[in-house]
């Protein structure tokens, strides 16, 4: 099912709005991931503002989709779109890492509501994904797992004992994404440690691929539900991305991965992303 | 005096808690007939979870089936439970405060044959000190059992440490197990060995080889580590005076420096901890590498006698 024109325009819209609540966060928090942050912000967009079943009145009404930021570095992405859907008040964003704030500098699920786990120790969040849609399938029900991996995330081993996993218990109610910005900390993937291949290191642990332009909506919202209609395994989405994506300052800029934004640079971004149609 | 593993009393119990509560659930990692989960998974396959050899996800996927609303029961040796899946227990159980059971077995040296690698001897040090870890060390097969049943109704991470070997049976069907409440096996005036797991009938051997050299010994089962029941503890201090710990641990990390803690705070008096002067196993049969560890009934007996002579005269 391909969306109308309008809602691809309107997601888009959305898409942008939660940027600009990313880097203004940042910019007040003083710390935290630009780059992350903002090469995730359509995936995001497309799975809290069109994809995902949520309730964000009852953030554990136990019929929704479950997100799982297994890159919890991109805290921001994620509290902007709870923001936006209605969990907790806008004006807590100017909160980010700040001393008594819910939001903490990785997502901490005892804090905030709608976080489903806590999550920042990288590798670790497919695992418990799997354990989710584990138990999601021994209760026969139909809600669904979306986990966010990073690129240099699946650097981790215990990323691949999950995936594994996943395909052999024919978890066709998980979808992983991967935000395949293609840097990390201390580089490029493909310097650090080479994770090139990531489609076929999924196909040959058992599970469907798909490739995408994370930055398309239309791309990102259909490979969703094509990932939806696959049964009996699960569905990897490799979605190409660029760091720092939105803001020309920060794009492809591996110094952005954990430097927020200076006062100089948050109206220039913001100025860009005003620009977006 | 009859023998059972404690792993043996944990692959009943947890099939009958899984007879009683559906949302029980097992997991393994690849040692489900060594651990006794195996019992569980022959009878609920749908509720049995087999990840292969593969620890760090057994914890991610427990911490999973939790968030699901799941009580699971995920099981592997102490030494691979608890070191190498330490910060998946930190990150994805224990900090998010999700109701994971993690039953480790082949604790300690008793695990035998295997050898160094294999035996655990920091495990409880390495759960106590994770924040909102609950850490329970049974005494023998019928307090396994109680401590199983009981977890159906405790909320919270939890660490279970059992052992491989049969060893003997210390209480009856009457004995009621509460998490983090002590179990004063005997009282004495001179000194207090307090104990767990397997050391806790070595401590009764010793207390009464020592009553008949006219020194009254008491004995605690300390079978919660943490929440540590610090009352019993310095009750005991006050009581006799002097302080023996005996555990099949290492002496840095454990019990002993559980109850050092508590009593260098709240009542110093002359401690002396038994336990595994920080080296590692080797192979062998239990009974002689208790020997060689110096966890015999006779290693807490001259520890009790240096921690009395160690108590101040009286003038």
């Amino acid at each position: 099912m391909t969306l109308a024109v309008d809602s691809i325009k309107h997601l888009a819209q959305t898409a942008c709005t939660i940027r600009m609540d990313i880097v203004e966060m940042l910019n007040k928090a003083g710390s935290g991931h630009t780059g992350g942050s903002l090469s995730a912000a359509d995936i995001v967009t497309a799975l809290y503002f069109h994809k995902m079943r949520h309730m964000p009145s009852d953030p554990k009404w136990p019929e929704r989709d479950r997100f799982i930021l297994c890159k919890g570095h991109a805290a921001p992405v994620l509290y902007a779109a709870l923001a936006r859907s209605g969990y907790f008040p806008l004006d807590e964003l100017k909160t980010l890492r700040q001393f008594g704030s819910r939001l903490q500098g990785h997502p901490d699920s005892r804090k905030l509501p709608g976080v489903e786990i806590s999550t920042g120790s990288l590798g670790q969040g497919l695992s418990v994904s799997c354990g989710l849609a584990l138990s999601g399938k021994m209760d026969g029900k139909s809600w669904r797992v979306y986990a966010l991996l990073g690129d240099g995330e699946l650097q981790e081993g215990q990323v691949w004992e999950a995936a594994m996993a996943a395909a052999h218990y024919g978890l066709d109610n998980l979808t992983a994404i991967i935000d395949n910005n293609g840097l990390q900390i201390d580089g490029a993937c493909s310097e650090v440690m080479c994770v090139d291949s990531i489609s076929d290191k999924f196909a040959s642990f058992g599970w469907d691929t798909i490739n995408i332009d994370g930055h398309n909506m239309e791309e990102i919202t259909d490979a969703l539900d094509r990932a939806q209609a696959h049964k009996g395994r699960p569905t990897a989405i490799i979605a190409r991305t660029i760091k720092g994506k939105g803001c020309s300052l920060f794009e492809g800029k591996v110094e952005y991965h954990g430097t927020p934004p200076s006062d100089k640079e948050l109206e220039a971004a913001l100025k860009e992303l005003g620009g977006v149609e | 005096m009859s023998k059972v593993a404690t792993r043996e009393a944990y692959g009943k119990a947890l099939l009958e808690l899984g007879k009683k509560n559906p949302s029980v659930v097992a997991l393994d990692a690849d040692l489900s007939g060594s651990t006794k989960t195996k019992v569980f998974g022959k009878e609920f396959p749908e509720r049995f979870v087999n990840v292969g050899i593969a620890e760090q996800n057994l914890m991610g996927i427990a911490a999973g089936l939790s968030l699901g609303g799941k009580i699971p029961f995920a099981s592997t040796f102490a030494v691979f439970a608890t070191g190498r899946a330490w910060e998946q227990i930190r990150q994805s159980i224990c900090y998010p405060g999700l109701n994971v059971k993690i039953v480790a077995s082949h604790a300690g040296i008793t695990v035998g044959e295997d050898g160094g690698s294999h035996q655990s001897v920091e495990d409880i040090s390495l759960m106590r000190t994770i924040p909102a870890m609950t850490v329970i060390v049974p005494a023998d097969g019928v307090e396994t059992a109680k401590a199983i049943t009981a977890m159906g109704e405790y909320a919270g991470p939890t660490y279970i440490r059992v052992g491989r070997a049969k060893t003997e049976i210390i209480y009856d069907d009457s004995y009621s197990f509460r998490v983090g409440k002590a179990n004063v096996l005997k009282k004495g005036a001179d000194v207090t060995v307090i104990a767990c797991g397997v050391m806790v009938p070595e401590a009764m051997k010793a207390a009464d080889e020592l009553l008949a050299e006219g020194i009254s010994a008491g004995v605690i089962n300390m079978s919660t580590i943490k929440p540590l029941d610090s009352d019993a503890v310095i009750e005991a201090a006050k009581g006799s005076g002097a302080i023996v710990t005996a555990e099949e641990h290492s002496i840095i990390g454990g019990l002993g420096s559980a109850v050092a803690e508590v009593i260098s705070e709240a009542c110093p008096v002359p401690l002396v901890r038994v336990g595994i002067k920080d080296v590692f196993g080797t192979s062998g049969k239990p009974d002689d590498l208790m020997e060689k560890y110096g966890l015999t009934a006779n290693d807490i007996k001259k520890a009790a006698k240096e921690a009395v002579a160690k108590k101040p005269r009286k003038v």
